[in-house]
C-alpha cells in the first residue's frame, strides 16, 4: 500500500509521541507507585458496619506500615461517614473506602484522590497530604436524588 | 463514469426508509436539546425546574435521547442511504428487514421513554446497577439494540449482493465503511445485550435477587467505548468520501481510508477499561494493557487528520493555490455542505487531545467523572459528530425528499454552525476548566454546604448557561432547516456527493476485504484483553447487589 | 489492469513522483504538526497537574 513520504513522517512522529506518553505514565505507575486505585479486596456490602476497618470510620494512626495514617470512609446514599476530618500536614495516608448501597464516587476536589466506590469492593489510595488547606469531598458518580448533596470535608493543617 | 455517478439517486423506497429514521432522530434532538438548556440553567443556580421535575430525570432524557436515540437512528438512516446509493438499491427483502429494524427500534424507544417520563427509570443513560429501573426500560433498550442489528443486517445483505455480482472487486468505499461500522456495532453491543438479558432484565423482573455490579459495568464498557466509535465512523465516512467531492477534489487514498476503518474495528473494542481506571476489582496491569490498546486506536485518527488536510491541500493546489497555506482560500467556505462538517473537524483537535488525556491511566484521576468529561464529549459527539450529521443532512435530506437546499437555507445552515461553535466554545470550554478544578459531572446545582471550592465553580456554571442558551438557538435553527428540507423546500434534484480516487491511484489491495481475517483478529484481541480479568472478576466476586431506587 | 498498474506504476518513476508529492503537501504537514504539538502541550499540562497534586 503506497503511503506518502510526509504521511510516514507524521505517523512516525505521532507514534513516537504516543510511546513517550505511555512510557512516562507506565514508569510513573509501575516504578514510582502511581497506579490508579485498583484495590482487589472485597467486603459484604450489607455487613460494612460490622467489618473492620469500616466499623471505625475516620482517621487512625497506624504503626509499622508504609503509611502513617489510615483514613476510612463509609459511603451511603447520600452521605459519607465521617462528615469532616482533619489530617496533619505531611502525613502519608491510606484512604480506604467502600459503599453500603449503590455506586458512589469519592473525589477530594483539587487532588488526585478520585476513585469509584462499588458495592462489594474496597477502594484504596495512598498519598502524602503535602499541601495545607480545606478540601471538599464530592460524590462524582450519580447515586440518586441527593447525589449533589453528598459531600464531606478534609482539613489539612500543621 | 464520473458523470453518471453524480446523477445516481437513492431509490425512492429506500429514501422513505432513511427518512423514517431521520424523523425520529430530529424529534429526539428537539426534546433532548431543550433538556440540555434546562440542565445548564439549573446548574447556574439561577433557575429551578417547575412542578417538582427532578434534575436527574431531565438528565436521563437528555442522555438517552441524544446519546442513544438521535445517534443510532441518524446513523442507521444515513447508512441505509449510503449503501443504497453506492452498492445499489435494497432488494425487497433487505428493505423489509430495514423497516422491521426501524419499527423494533422505535417501539423500544417508546417503551424506554415512557418509563423515564413516569420517573421509573431515572438511572441516566448508563443505567449502572445496582440502581434498578423498571423492567420495561431495560426491555425497551434491548429492542433498540436488536432493532439496530436488524437494520444493520439489511445493509450487510445489500453489500453482500453487490459483492456477489462483482466478484474479485473491492466493495464501494462508502458501503464498505458502513458495513465496518455495522460489524463493529454488532460485536460491541453483544456486551450490553448480555448485561441486560442475563443480569438487569431478570433482576428487575424479580427472577434473580442480586447482580454482580463489576461484571455489569465491565460488560457495559466493553460496549461503551466502541459506542463512541460507532458515532464517529459515519462522520469519518462523510469526511473521507463526501467532502472531497463537495470541495471538487479527490479521495486522498482509498486504501488508507479502508485501512483506518479496519484499525478502528480492531482497536476500538478491547479498550473498555479506560472508562474503569479508578475502579476497584480490576488488576492495574490489565488496566494498563487496555490503555496501550487504547493508544493504538489513536493511530487511525492521526491518519485521518493527515488525509483530510491532504485532500484540502491537493484540491486547492489543483485549482492553482500557491504557497504553504494558499489552498485554504480555495475551499468553498460559503458551502454549508463543507463548512459545517469542517467546523466539526476543527473541534476534533481539542476533542482528540482531551481524549488522549482521559485515557492516560493514572492521569484519569485528575479528570474522572468531573465535568471536564462532559466538556470532552460535547466536543467529540455534540460538535464533531453532530455538526457532521447536520452537514450530511443539508444534502441528504433534500436528495431523499426530491427537494433542493436553497441559498437561503444554505446561509442559515452556515449561521447555525457558527452559533453552535460559539455556544460550544462557552459551554465546553468552561466545563473543561471547571472540571480541572474538580467539579463533578452529573450533578444538579449545589453549594456543598458553603464550601469555598464549590463557590469557585459557580462562575463557570454561569458561563455554561450562557453557552447552553446560545446552543439552544442553534437547536432551533437546525430544526427550522430540517423541517424546510423535509417538507417545504422547492422541488428539485440535490446531489448525493460521492468522491472518487485520483486517476493514477493504486488499486485497492483485496486483503482489506478479507472479513474473516479482520473479524478474527478483532475477536482475538477482545479475548486477549478481557478473558483473564473477566475470570478474575468472577472468581473473586463479592456477594451481588440487590436493587435500589434512590430517586 | 489493476495488477499491471501495481507492478509498473509506482516503480517506473518513483523518485520524480514522490518529490513532487512532498512539495505539494507541505501545508498538510505543517497543519498536522501543529495538531501534534497541540496534543503534546495539553497532555503535558495535565500531566504536570497530576504530578503537582497529591
Ligand atoms: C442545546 C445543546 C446542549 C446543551 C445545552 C447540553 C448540555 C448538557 C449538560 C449541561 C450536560 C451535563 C449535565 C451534568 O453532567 O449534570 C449534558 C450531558 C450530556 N449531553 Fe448534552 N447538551 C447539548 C447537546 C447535546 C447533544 C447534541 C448531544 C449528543 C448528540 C448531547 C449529549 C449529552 C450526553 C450523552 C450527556 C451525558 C448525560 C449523562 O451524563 O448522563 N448533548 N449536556
Ligand atoms: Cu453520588
Ligand atoms: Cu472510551
Amino acid at each position: 500500500m503506497h503511503m506518502h513520504k510526509l504521511e510516514k513522517i507524521w505517523l512516525i512522529f505521532g507514534l513516537a509521541a504516543l510511546i513517550v506518553f505511555l512510557s512516562t505514565i507506565g514508569v510513573s505507575a509501575f516504578y514510582l507507585g502511581n497506579k490508579p486505585p485498583s484495590c482487589l479486596t472485597t467486603v459484604d456490602p450489607e455487613k460494612v458496619d460490622q467489618t473492620a476497618p469500616f466499623n471505625k470510620p475516620g482517621l487512625h494512626k497506624v504503626e509499622g506500615k508504609d503509611w502513617d495514617y489510615e483514613l476510612v470512609f463509609v459511603a451511603q446514599a447520600f452521605a459519607y461517614t465521617p462528615t469532616q476530618v482533619t489530617v496533619p500536614l505531611g502525613a502519608k495516608v491510606k484512604v480506604i473506602a467502600t459503599t453500603k448501597d449503590v455506586v458512589h464516587g469519592l473525589e477530594v476536589a483539587g487532588t488526585n484522590i478520585n476513585m469509584m466506590l462499588e458495592p462489594g469492593y474496597v477502594s484504596e489510595y495512598t498519598t502524602t497530604f503535602d499541601k495545607e488547606g480545606e478540601y471538599l469531598i464530592v460524590c462524582n458518580e450519580y447515586c440518586g436524588t441527593g447525589h449533589h448533596l453528598m459531600s464531606s470535608k478534609i482539613e489539612v493543617k500543621k | 463514469m464520473p458523470s453518471i455517478n453524480s446523477t445516481i439517486k437513492v431509490d425512492s423506497r429506500d429514501a422513505k426508509l432513511s427518512m423514517a429514521h431521520f424523523y425520529v432522530a430530529f424529534a429526539a434532538l428537539a426534546i433532548g436539546g431543550l433538556m440540555g438548556l434546562l440542565q445548564t440553567l439549573v446548574r447556574s443556580g439561577k433557575f429551578e425546574l417547575p412542578g417538582g421535575i427532578g434534575y436527574y430525570q431531565v438528565l436521563t432524557v437528555h442522555g438517552v435521547l441524544l446519546g442513544l436515540v438521535l445517534t443510532t437512528f441518524f446513523i442507521m438512516g444515513f447508512q441505509h442511504a449510503a449503501v443504497s446509493r453506492t452498492a445499489g438499491t435494497h432488494s425487497d427483502k433487505a428493505r423489509l428487514t430495514g423497516w422491521i429494524g426501524f419499527w423494533v427500534m422505535t417501539l423500544g424507544t417508546v417503551m424506554a421513554a415512557a418509563m423515564v417520563l413516569m420517573n421509573k427509570a431515572t438511572v441516566l443513560y448508563t443505567f449502572y446497577a445496582p440502581l434498578q429501573a423498571h423492567w420495561i426500560f431495560y426491555l425497551g433498550l434491548t429492542f433498540v439494540v436488536v432493532g439496530s442489528w436488524i437494520d444493520g443486517i439489511a445493509q450487510i445483505m445489500t453489500y453482500a449482493k453487490w459483492k456477489k455480482n462483482n466478484p474479485g472487486k473491492p466493495g464501494p468505499l462508502l458501503s464498505f465503511m458502513a458495513v465496518i461500522n455495522t460489524v463493529l456495532w454488532i460485536i460491541c453491543t453483544i456486551g450490553v445485550a448480555a448485561e441486560v438479558l442475563f443480569q438487569l432484565l431478570p433482576w428487575s423482573l424479580g427472577l434473580i435477587d442480586r447482580v454482580d455490579v463489576l461484571v455489569s459495568r465491565t460488560l457495559f464498557w466493553y460496549f461503551g467505548h466502541p459506542l463512541v466509535y460507532f458515532w464517529l465512523l459515519p462522520a469519518y465516512m462523510a469526511w473521507y468520501v463526501v467532502i472531497p467531492k463537495v470541495i471538487g477534489g479527490k479521495i486522498f487514498s482509498d486504501s488508507l481510508a479502508r485501512l483506518s476503518f479496519i484499525l478502528f474495528l480492531l482497536f476500538s473494542i478491547p479498550v473498555g477499561f479506560h472508562h474503569q481506571l479508578t475502579e476497584p476489582g480490576i488488576d492495574p496491569a490489565w488496566k494498563f494493557i487496555q490503555v496501550i490498546l487504547t493508544f493504538l486506536v489513536i493511530i487511525p485518527s492521526l491518519m485521518t487528520a493527515f488525509a483530510m488536510f491532504a485532500t484540502f491541500e491537493s484540491a486547492g493546489r489543483a485549482k492553482g493555490a500557491k504557497g504553504m497555506f494558499g489552498w485554504v482560500k480555495k475551499l468553498p467556505w460559503n458551502d454549508a455542505r463543507f463548512t459545517v462538517p469542517f467546523i466539526g473537524m476543527a473541534a476534533f483537535i481539542p476533542a482528540g487531545a482531551g481524549g488522549i488525556i482521559n485515557a492516560s491511566n493514572q492521569m484519569d484521576q485528575v479528570v474522572h467523572n468531573t465535568i471536564w468529561i462532559t466538556g470532552h464529549f460535547h466536543l467529540t459527539l455534540a460538535t464533531s459528530v453532530v455538526l457532521t450529521f447536520f452537514g450530511i443532512s443539508y444534502w441528504l435530506i433534500p436528495h431523499l425528499t426530491g427537494r433542493k437546499l436553497t441559498k437561503k437555507m444554505n446561509k442559515l445552515a452556515l449561521i447555525q454552525a457558527w452559533v453552535w461553535f460559539i455556544g460550544m466554545a462557552f459551554m465546553s470550554g468552561s466545563m473543561h476548566a471547571e472540571g480541572l478544578l474538580g467539579a463533578p459531572r452529573r450533578s444538579a446545582f449545589s453549594t456543598y454546604m458553603g464550601a469555598k471550592q464549590a463557590a469557585e465553580w459557580i462562575p463557570y456554571q454561569i458561563a455554561q448557561a450562557v453557552g447552553g442558551t446560545i446552543l439552544f438557538i442553534g437547536i432551533i435553527l437546525i430544526l427550522i432547516i430540517f423541517i424546510n428540507l423535509a417538507f417545504f423546500a422547492p422541488k428539485g434534484e440535490e446531489e448525493f456527493p460521492v468522491g472518487e480516487q485520483a486517476e493514477n491511484a493504486e488499486a485497492t489491495p483485496m486483503v482489506l476485504e478479507n472479513w474473516k481475517l479482520w473479524i478474527g483478529i478483532s475477536i482475538v484481541l477482545i479475548l486477549f484483553a478481557y478473558t483473564i480479568p473477566f475470570i478474575d472478576m468472577i472468581q473473586n466476586a463479592p456477594i451481588g447487589s440487590k436493587g435500589f431506587k434512590t430517586w | 489492469m489493476a495488477k499491471a498498474q501495481l507492478k509498473n506504476g509506482p516503480k517506473s518513476n518513483p523518485k520524480v513522483q514522490h518529490k513532487e508529492e512532498s512539495e505539494s503537501l507541505k501545508g498538510t504537514m505543517a497543519s498536522v504538526m501543529f495538531l501534534g504539538f497541540f496534543i503534546i502541550v495539553t497532555w503535558l499540562g495535565v500531566y504536570f497537574l497530576f504530578v503537582d497534586r497529591f
